[in-house]
């Protein structure tokens, strides 16, 4: 009933939007003696009366059964006519069942009330099915389908039988055979019909049919229950492979957030081995860039709202690298070759961006909003995807190669690689190394921007939004291998995935913990990560 | 042999150091018990429990000075240690409040009540008794550390890697003990404290009494650390700060040496979140918020590191620095701290106190050569003082006292 009722509203609105002159199929003139005869009798006449209603098969009266079940329907005692009415002060308003236009106002004395009990309820329900069964849009067919799929009302298999003989629509026809399945396994319909019914449901291979296959499986016995005890192991069988895939999808969403997050870190700490602590901080000011080109967008010109997240890309790397440069230029050029001591000053810096960026925009959080191809999800078998966490995925993964091709086949990522591996050499060959060394900083904190970016449209945009990845970003990088872009990949995916494979038995919380006191001890058995750089360059 | 130990640990810094610490302990909590309160000598009884928390603070700096300064091991998981100690005690103190809690049960301190547990959980059991808790302040930070560091100094985990590691260590401890089925008071801790020792918590007397606990504690562990740091132990630990490998070749076994210290140091930061707790009336899970780990490392970088005095007086310097900034102007105080950081590694690596007797040193030297100069044509003796001549930053080479050293930890 309580799953069934949101349902049932929304075919009830939209069977209403349907009921305009266009769709009509009948006069109204000819149906209003019917609703208004709803008024007459006792429960056993209002059942016929529902039932006539039902059988002229013309969506327009499906407000006025709607508002019967839920006792909105009442009659004008002065003339007998029927309203749909809503409460309003003392009195009540009055609106036409089948036009839907307002038809003044009532007092309370004025109208009655007309009483209905479960069993006339359950008459609706399924009167209300069977006119939306017939609806010219398939998506108010399917809907109606489905809400006898959930009722399992014996009553709507006629209404189905009749619907199916005329449905065109492949979809709708499926949903339509699974309710009657449904509706088949309540009734009291013989063994070869249900037999039928269990492998139908047993298709479906879904949690609902599932239910419904226990429900049957409890409830008969002989070859119906042996059938449904089949279809019980086979449909668990499947929903437990979806599972594994949904956990799958989930763990590779996270691997990409803290791919993003960790990337730009394995160029600054990985390629260059500058210990930044700052990092997380870069990721903050691209989210805060996000957040400022979205204001301005909204503020002059709303129309480009969908295309700020292309705006705010390249200014967030620009601000972010800007940023880089400068802390590089600044502090961490006079500590290379002592990591401990920047470690130290890189969290000094982190304190001071935190708290500008609080002083600037102050310390709550700020909306930045999903353009609309980041928002709603789509289903692939029984996995939910969301968008923003799609293209949060194909994202990362842009910026990864993006990254590779730079460091492989550009100059520069020959002059970082170069004075990464023998600095001395390299600037023997009239490489600037200092110059290497600020615009390889400049790009790690830049990337770290553009993962701000991404991240703003799933997180909290807040000035401790850093923070909340600094350890994780370490973990990655660690765990992957220093100095290597391939072991960061494999790293944040192998990670995301185990931590959304543990959460279900452990919790959140725990299952955090257990990865990562897993890295502390992967730590000391490679501890160099998973693909250890081999040759000079190590020691180096 | 024992007193030899006692008198390597004492020279005039130390002597000026310890002399300090007495006439503190000493007059602190007479200025608060003793003189009136009218008087311009009368120490408020919150003042006396600020400063017994700086303590507790210089002797966690203690303890991170010790591994960080001496063997070269960065640890960013410190607070882990302190605080585990500060639960130790603070379990005691929860015990402590008996009936006395807003839900009355003899047993169960409230929250349990609250999140409706029937009993007491296993590891509770013992601390309604002080000399067990007393024992868990120790034994639990040490374990911990001993079993951290076994794996890790054994499997030669160094440098930055094992920094990031106790990070994610206390990170861990962390979000471990924000959960409520952790049985330890979950997001607001253990806190609501009524007596210790059956003396009410907050009388001043026993405010006056953890003070000076505290300021004993603090002497006591440094002239531990100042035992270990001058013997032929405290020589091997530079050894390893400076040259790792070198000092594995030469037969040491590296990690057995920073086992050891590492269990001690965790140990100390253990006794200080036990003296912590009493005084500020609370602990929970935010004590192990890394960024409170990095923290220490700043007082200790501030005073100086490889100096035991550089720590405390980092200390209690940066924490009296937060405490008026955190009054006065609260939005510069992160930006005061940030900018310290940056400062002291880029222009201060020696701390405070390393920089002062880098420079006492410098000017002994001129002194000395001056006089030779002014006086005969003879060769320039060898400097009296043993002291290394003060090289122009950054990399002054070995000298007399490891207290002096600032060389490069070899990575």
């Amino acid at each position: 009933m309580s799953l069934a009722r949101p349902i049932l509203l929304l075919f009830a609105l939209i069977a209403g939007v349907l009921a305009g002159p266009a769709v009509a199929q009948s006069d109204p003139d000819t149906l209003r003696p019917l609703i208004n005869e709803l008024a007459d009798g006792k429960y056993d006449q209002t059942q016929k009366q529902i039932e006539a209603l039902a059988a002229t098969g013309d969506p327009a009266v499906a407000p006025a059964l709607e508002a019967l079940g839920e006792g909105d329907l009442y009659v004008r005692k002065s003339d007998g006519l029927v309203f749909i009415t809503k409460k309003d002060g003392k009195g009540y308003k009055l609106t036409d069942p089948l036009t839907l236009e307002t038809a003044g106002e009532a007092g309370r004395r004025e109208v009655s009330k007309i009483k209905v009990n479960n069993k006339l309820r359950r008459v609706i329900r399924s009167a209300l099915g069977s006119l939306t069964l017939r609806a010219p849009d398939p998506e108010v067919r399917r809907q109606a389908a489905e809400a006898i799929f959930k009722a399992q009302d014996p009553d709507g298999i006629e209404a189905l039988d009749a619907a199916l003989a005329a449905e065109t629509d492949v979809g709708v026809r499926k949903v339509m055979e699974e309710a009657r399945a449904a509706a088949v396994l309540n009734s009291g319909m013989d063994e070869a019909q249900k037999l039928d019914a269990v492998q139908t449901l047993s298709d479906m291979g879904n949690r609902d049919a599932l239910s419904l296959l226990l429900a049957t499986q409890a409830s008969t016995e002989g070859a119906v229950r042996d059938a449904a005890g089949r279809a019980i192991v086979k449909i668990e069988k499947s929903i437990a492979a979806w599972d594994a895939a949904q956990n799958i999808w989930y763990g590779l969403s996270l691997g990409s957030v803290l791919l993003l997050a960790a990337i730009g870190l394995a160029i600054t700490f990985g390629v260059m081995g500058v210990i930044n602590m700052a990092h997380g901080e870069m990721v903050m000011i691209g989210a805060y860039t996000t957040f400022v080109v979205q204001e301005l967008i909204r503020t002059s010109a709303p129309g480009l709202f969908d295309y700020s997240l292309f705006i705010a890309l390249p200014l967030a790397f620009l601000v972010s690298g800007a940023v880089g440069v400068a802390i590089e230029r600044g502090v961490i050029r006079w500590l290379y070759g002592r990591p401990l001591e920047t470690l130290l000053a890189t969290w000094g810096i982190s304190l001071v961006l935190q708290q500008a960026v609080r002083s600037l925009f102050g310390p709550t959080n700020r909306e930045v909003g999903n353009p609309d191809w980041m928002s709603g999800a789509f289903e692939i078998g029984q996995m939910t995807i969301t968008y923003n966490r799609m293209w949060i995925i194909v994202f990362a993964m842009l910026v990864f190669t993006g990254l590779m091709l730079v460091l492989k086949k550009t100059p520069f990522g020959l002059y970082t690689r170069a004075v990464t591996q023998n600095r001395r050499m390299a600037a023997s060959m009239g490489i600037r190394t200092p110059w290497v060394d600020a615009l390889t900083f400049g790009l790690g904190s830049g990337i770290a921007g553009i993962a701000g970016v991404a991240l703003s449209q799933i997180d909290n945009v807040s000035p401790n939004l850093g923070q909340g990845y600094i350890i994780d970003s370490f973990m990655v990088v660690v765990f992957g291998g220093v100095g290597n872009l391939w072991g960061t990949l494999v790293g944040a995916m192998t990670l995301g995935v185990v931590n959304k494979f543990l959460e279900p038995y452990a919790g959140a919380v725990l299952g955090k913990i257990f990865v990562l006191v897993f890295i502390i001890l992967f730590i000391q058995k490679r501890p160099r990560g998973l693909f250890a750089l081999k040759g000079r360059a190590v020691e180096a | 042999m024992m007193s030899s130990f006692l008198f390597r640990a004492m020279d005039t810094r130390a002597g000026i150091f310890l002399a300090l610490m007495a006439a503190v302990i000493i007059l602190v909590p007479a200025g608060n018990l003793l003189v009136p309160e009218g008087s311009p000598f009368h120490v408020p009884t919150y003042a006396v429990t600020l400063m017994g928390k700086y303590l507790t603070y210089a002797l966690l700096a203690l303890a991170v000075d010790l591994v960080w300064g001496y063997c070269g091991i960065l640890s960013l998981g410190h607070a882990a240690f302190f605080a585990l100690g500060g639960y130790a005690m603070g379990m005691y103190l929860m015990r402590q409040i008996g009936t006395r809690g807003v839900y009355g049960d003899p047993i169960l301190p409230d929250f349990m009540v609250f999140l409706n547990w029937k009993e007491l959980p296993w590891y509770w059991y013992g601390f309604d008794m002080f000399w067990f808790a007393a024992l868990m302040v120790v034994l639990v930070p040490g374990l911990l550390a001993f079993v951290f560091g076994w794996f890790a100094f054994r499997s030669r985990v160094t440098g930055v890697y094992l920094s990031i590691i106790t990070q994610a260590l206390t990170y861990a401890l962390l979000l471990a003990f924000f959960r409520n089925d952790m049985g330890f008071g979950g997001n607001n801790g253990l806190t609501d404290f009524k007596d210790i020792l059956g003396f009410d918590i907050q009388a001043d007397t026993t405010r006056a009494g953890l003070f000076a606990a505290s300021g004993l504690a603090l002497v006591l562990c440094f002239l531990l650390c100042r035992a270990i740091t001058r013997s032929k132990l405290g020589k091997v630990l530079v050894a390893v700060r400076d040259a790792e490998s070198r000092t594995r070749f030469l037969g040491y076994r590296v990690e057995h040496y920073k086992l050891f210290v590492w269990t001690l140091s965790a140990m100390m930061a253990g006794i200080a979140g036990a003296l912590y707790v009493p005084q500020v009336g609370i602990i929970n899970p935010g004590e192990f918020a890394p960024a409170n780990s990095i923290e220490v490392v700043i007082w200790v970088a501030v005073g100086g590191r490889g100096t035991l005095v550089g720590a405390v007086l980092g200390a209690v310097l940066v924490n009296f620095a937060k405490t008026w900034f955190t009054a006065a102007l609260p939005d510069i105080w992160l930006f005061a701290l940030g900018g310290l950081f940056v400062v002291v590694t880029l222009f201060l690596p020696k701390g405070i106190v390393g920089t002062l007797s880098q420079g006492w040193s410098a000017l002994r030297q001129r002194k000395v050569s001056a006089d030779y100069e002014a006086g005969s044509d003879e060769p320039p003796a060898p400097p009296q003082s043993p002291s290394a001549p003060a090289k122009i930053h950054p990399k002054p080479a070995a000298s007399r006292l490891p207290a002096d050293a600032e060389a490069q930890p070899a990575e």
